[in-house]
């Protein structure tokens, strides 16, 4: 069986520290097999480091013998996976179509307009990220918006504000 | 301890009973399991929460902590027993709490009317009226859930134990006769016979290709070589839909059983379920199911006994609704770009990792075991000549009763939409119904009365789909939603061939441009031309049935798309640069309050005077329109 390569040099960058590199490392290296794992290997990764920047895709592109084009092509594929970091609070919008015909489009502009980014982005201070998300199945509440973990459901424009004041308010 | 025989499960079966005897079950002609009282010293009272991800998005855990320390408080806990279990299905008026045996069903329950159901209700045996549902049409309330329009229609047999069990109690699912179709297929009958079996009752992939599954397992079981793959396709993608998600969270086992006899039938003693990433709830309940299963040695070797060795492992999506096709959710797990391949080889024949694998969709695994303990005739005395048993809709968009509801094929869409959904919300008027999702079509008032099968839904312009059903009422513009389920396929598109990737794009753009205002005849000729394009010259699934949803409302409203071309107006004024609000003065009284709300002052007029809304600086914000409190302002 396949297993992964260790002879991998471990980066060393300001924001990416050394020891995510080797809490991913061991990950890997516990695995039965590396055979079909990378997909699995990346959804570890990316609740390590919280997003797929350049540096760790090689590096699992190293550890697995693989090019880096493959890593990255499986990367962009799928949308779960970020190369970019997320803000403090990521502000999900449901764009299921259940919440699509109760007004989503509407709440998601609204949101934009106060933080004043648009989705798939983060704001300058890095406390919001906003995005659009399919359907969390939540069709009954649309529409929804959440926030982190937090389900927010039946949102109206007029509720923006409230919501997200109460994150800044929180850290103030 | 490990159940080696059939006559173990029986005897620990009848063991668990003693802690779901309470509870009713929803009307399944299959049930046959009685309710009792309870003697002294037993638990008299169950109290059901729902924790399906709906009510836990309302805060039914919460809920659920605060009944638990109640009843502490009270010394009630060694008599009363709180349950959660997985969806109820009825995700409008969540959280939802049901005491049994006194078959009372509460609504809408927030964590602190905790207090009041136990000193109340349990302590005090009255029932809490305001937490009674509220039937809309006669404005009755009603008490039990069997009366409950929503429900009284319904037949659960995928959802059977969904609101029943705790799904992460293995015992509580065994005392349901769980595990016992596996049993009796290892020990009484043959690979074949099994397949017979479901291929008898006609149980066709609920998935949305309505593929027959007896058909499926024969066909992986004919295939050659000796490892073969089970994977369940948990990988629901159609937005809108949420039937699978709420089986693997509240029934978990039910699909572990089922996949453990199809690899009995089929020959694979290993079964994966692939399951989206963005479902953490199911995760959870499917990792804890699977330990559980284990334990009891209801997964890994020698299963009651006999010489068929079976385990299940989770594989994770990661966010791509092409990966519900079954070639690009192979590629998947092998980790790979989810992108489709040409069929033939199909999975059966050479799926993962080059071996035959059968891949079938959650509710159709969720129908087997039933299938197995009730006989192929029960099975398919249930729905029409061509399609089987039930089938789940998840109900959604602008009507009454948003949620999960199960009926047997056969049911008419306006039963659906009136009696259980109970009509559209706030008094309009239904528009048009969305099945299918992106791969569907819209059916219309005329239709509604169409009895629901594979046949008849293709018949129409729609097909059946994995089950999303999604209720437009007279405001919705079917332009929009067109625009809307395209730029989803061309987010979704994996790349791999150029019709899909280049035309599902060319379509979107002129939607746009058609919603903006700037679409010409030539416009709707080329849309039209390029669904048929793309319709024969796509290479799966996803592509093929992209330009459904734009062909179907073309179809039904061709003048909607002709009123956006050639009058550049948009009827319900969802496409703001073709919707032109307006003050009918007839109604005004000139309290200023449009004009005061209007955020680039174009609403000018004296008080008490009728006001003028000026279009050439109008933005369409429609805040003039929320802010009337005469109805004076016209929206388009």
């Amino acid at each position: 069986m396949p297993k992964a390569n260790f002879q991998v040099e471990i980066p060393n960058t300001e924001n990416l520290p050394k020891e995510k590199f080797n809490e991913l490392k061991q990950y890997i290296d516990g695995l039965k097999s590396t055979e079909g794992a990378l997909i699995q290997i990346l959804h570890q990764a990316q609740e390590i480091f919280g997003y797929l920047p350049k540096e760790v895709q090689l590096f699992v592109a190293r550890a697995l013998g693989m090019p880096g084009s493959e890593v990255c092509g499986v990367v962009s594929f799928y949308s779960y996976f970020t190369t970019e970091p997320v803000g403090k609070h990521v502000i999900s919008v449901c764009m299921g179509t259940a919440c699509f015909v109760r007004g989503a489009d509407k709440i998601v502009d609204r949101i934009a307009k106060k933080i004043g980014i648009g989705p798939e982005e983060t704001t300058k201070d890095g406390f919001f990220t906003l995005k659009n998300i399919r359907c969390i199945g939540a069709c009954g509440l649309a529409p929804v918006v959440m926030v982190d973990d937090k389900v927010y459901g039946r949102v109206k424009e007029e509720d923006i504000d409230d919501i997200l004041d109460s994150y800044r308010k929180e850290e103030a | 301890m490990q159940i080696k025989s059939l006559e173990e499960l029986i005897k620990i079966k009848e063991k668990s009973y003693k802690s779901v005897y309470l509870r009713q079950h929803h009307n399944n002609d299959s049930d046959e399991i009685e309710t009792r009282n309870a003697t002294e010293d037993e638990i008299s009272k169950n109290i059901i929460v729902c924790g399906g991800t709906g009510c836990l998005a309302t805060d039914s855990a919460k809920l659920i902590k605060n009944l638990e320390l109640i009843l502490k408080a009270r010394g009630y806990d060694h008599k009363v027993k709180v349950i959660r279990t997985g969806c109820f299905g009825f995700c409008e008026q969540g959280p939802i709490v049901k005491i049994d045996p006194d078959n009372i069903f509460y609504v809408k329950v927030h964590p602190q009317d905790a207090k009041e159901i136990i000193d109340e209700h349990i302590i005090k045996g009255k029932k809490i009226e305001r937490l009674l549902y509220i039937e809309p049409v006669e404005g009755k309330k009603i008490e039990q859930h069997d009366d409950m329009p929503f429900y009284k229609k319904q037949m659960r047999i995928a959802l059977r134990n969904c609101g029943l069990i705790n799904p992460e109690d293995i015992y509580e699912y065994i005392a349901f006769k769980g595990y016992e179709a596996l049993g009796r297929s290892l020990t009484t009958m043959s690979p074949e016979e099994v397949i017979e079996v479901i291929t008898k009752s006609g149980l066709r992939g609920r998935g949305g290709g309505g593929f027959p599954t007896g058909l499926k397992w024969q066909y992986t079981r004919a295939s050659e070589g000796t490892t073969k793959y089970i994977i369940c396709n948990g990988d629901e993608g159609d937005p809108g839909a949420f039937m699978d998600r709420s089986i693997l969270e509240g029934d978990p086992h039910t699909i572990l059983e089922s996949m453990a006899i199809a690899g009995y039938a089929i020959g694979a003693q290993r079964g994966f379920v692939y399951i989206r990433a963005e479902y953490p709830l199911a995760i959870e309940r499917l990792n804890i199911a699977i330990k559980q299963a284990r334990e009891v040695g209801l997964l890994g070797k020698n299963l009651f006994g006999t010489d068929f060795h079976f385990d299940i492992e989770l594989k994770y999506g990661a966010g791509a609704f092409v990966c519900g096709e079954e070639t690009a959710l192979i590629h998947s797990m092998e980790g790979k770009r989810g992108e489709p391949h040409y069929k033939p080889p199909y999975p059966a024949q050479k799926g993962y990792r080059g071996k035959a694998t059968c891949v079938n969709n959650v509710e159709t695994f969720a129908n087997i075991t039933s299938i197995i303990l009730n006989g192929h005739e029960w099975f398919s005395s249930i729905g029409t000549e061509k399609s089987k048993g039930t089938k789940v809709f998840a109900l959604a968009g602008k009507i009454n009763n948003v949620g999960l509801v199960e009926v047997p094929m056969g049911t008419t869409l306006r039963e659906i939409i009136y009696e259980i959904g109970g009509g559209i919300q706030n008094h309009a008027k239904f528009k048009a119904v969305q099945t299918g999702g992106p791969s569907g079509g819209v059916i219309t008032e005329k239709n509604l009365d169409t009895p629901i099968d594979y046949e008849s839904l293709s018949a129409i312009g729609s097909m059946m789909g994995s089950g999303g059903m999604i209720v437009m009422d007279e405001h919705n513009c079917m332009v929009n939603i067109s625009k809307f389920y395209l730029e989803f396929i061309t987010d979704e598109s994996c790349g791999r061939c150029t019709p899909c990737r280049v035309g599902t794009k060319r379509m979107y753009e002129l939607l746009n441009k058609i919603s903006s205002g700037e679409g010409t005849l030539e416009d709707l000729d080329a849309l039209k031309q390029l669904c048929h394009m793309i319709k024969g010259s796509s290479l799966c699934g996803l592509g093929q049935t992209a330009p459904n949803p734009v062909l179907s409302t073309m179809h039904y409203f061709w003048d909607e798309y002709l009123s956006h071309v050639k009058d550049k107006y948009c009827p319900t004024g969802e496409c703001k640069n073709l919707s032109k609000y307006s003050i009918n003065p007839d109604k005004c009284v000139g309290c200023t309050a449009c004009a005061r709300v209007c955020p680039v002052d174009c609403i000018s007029g004296e008080p008490k005077k009728t006001f003028i809304i000026d279009e050439s600086i109008c933005i369409k914000c429609g805040a003039c329109f929320d802010a009337c409190k005469f109805n004076a302002v016209i929206k388009p």
